[in-house]
């Protein structure tokens, strides 16, 4: 038995990640907790991605597509952080439960 | 046992370990450290997964970029990070939530590969596979529009998180935290109470 060249090991590492990721996304009230997971998340899609790239060993694809996605990813953390930033200023908390009004 | 294999276990017990650290840490700054255990983690099989251009872009991005944005943020926000909320609110709801997610992806990967009895084994691929050339060579032929739209992408989003992070200091305005809706509409009546708070709560 080999660990590290069967597709299906990878997989189910991904998914429990993936798991793990939308867990702690949905139960967690600290909107830094609740990006950290988000990225937990991301980077489950790009093991998943790159270790199917190692099955269709010709074409690249996978591994573009997995380049792209830290792209967007590292984007996104950088508006997330920003708007945290922006409603902390304006509540002096990061927890999500306080964000229940639609004017401040 | 191959050398392989050990590596990864060791990257797959990193990234479980990591992020279970990340979602259960009650300070941040210890979920920051799990996230980066996760990421060094999925560099590792990376490499294993002969993709060493990801591997070190992973590592320069993720690790040498968004983890210190984000221990950066939280030093910013100090103690407030990790100070209990103050509220009224059970978590039975985000409880449900979250393990009936759970219970759903788990069901759905038992379902999809628990008659599964013949694995998929990887083949043979080149030397060349994953390495920064043929990478490149595939982004700047077939993914350069993709390519390009990606640095204006990341152009556009610096400047919108510049844009909202930034503090207003020409506009100060004196702090009002509304903790209820009722504070919206508690204000005075006539113009004789403006100066005067209604409770005590509000004196200064």
């Amino acid at each position: 038995m080999a660990l590290s060249d069967t597709l299906e090991h990878y997989v189910l590492l991904s998914s429990l990640i993936f798991t793990i990721g939308g867990v702690g996304f949905l139960v967690r009230r600290n909107v830094l907790v609740q990006l950290m997971s988000i990225e937990l998340m991301l980077n489950s899609v790009n093991l998943l991605l790159v270790a199917f790239n190692r099955v269709h060993g010709a074409t690249m694809g996978g591994q573009i597509f997995a380049f792209f996605i830290i792209a967007v990813a590292a984007a996104e953390v950088a508006v997330g952080l920003a708007i945290i930033l922006s409603y902390y200023r304006l509540k002096s908390t990061v927890y999500t439960d306080e964000a229940d009004l639609m004017r401040h | 046992m191959t050398a392989g294999d050990l590596l990864f276990g060791l990257c797959a017990v990193a990234c479980l370990a990591g992020a279970i650290t990340t979602i259960s840490a009650q300070n941040p700054i210890r979920g920051a450290m799990g996230l980066l255990t996760t990421i060094f983690g999925i560099a590792g099989l990376f490499l294993i997964l002969s993709a060493e251009f990801l591997t070190a872009i992973q590592l320069i991005v993720y690790a040498g970029a968004v983890v210190v944005l984000f221990v950066f943020v939280l030093m910013l926000l100090g103690a407030d990070a990790r100070a209990p909320a103050r509220s009224g609110r059970s978590g039975a709801s985000r409880i449900f939530g979250g393990g009936l997610f759970a219970l759903i992806s788990l069901f759905a990967l038992i379902s999809v590969g628990g008659g599964q009895r013949e694995l998929t084994r990887f083949g043979t691929v080149g030397e060349a596979h994953g390495s920064v050339e043929a990478v490149g060579r595939e982004l700047f032929t077939k993914g350069i529009f993709a390519f390009e739209l990606a640095s204006a992408l990341l152009i556009v989003a610096v400047i919108g998180a510049i844009a909202v992070a930034r503090s207003r200091q020409g506009a100060v305005r004196p702090k009002k935290v509304v903790r209820s809706p009722r504070d919206l509409f508690a204000g005075p009546v006539h113009p004789r109470d403006a100066g005067r708070p209604l409770s005590s709560e509000g004196a200064e």
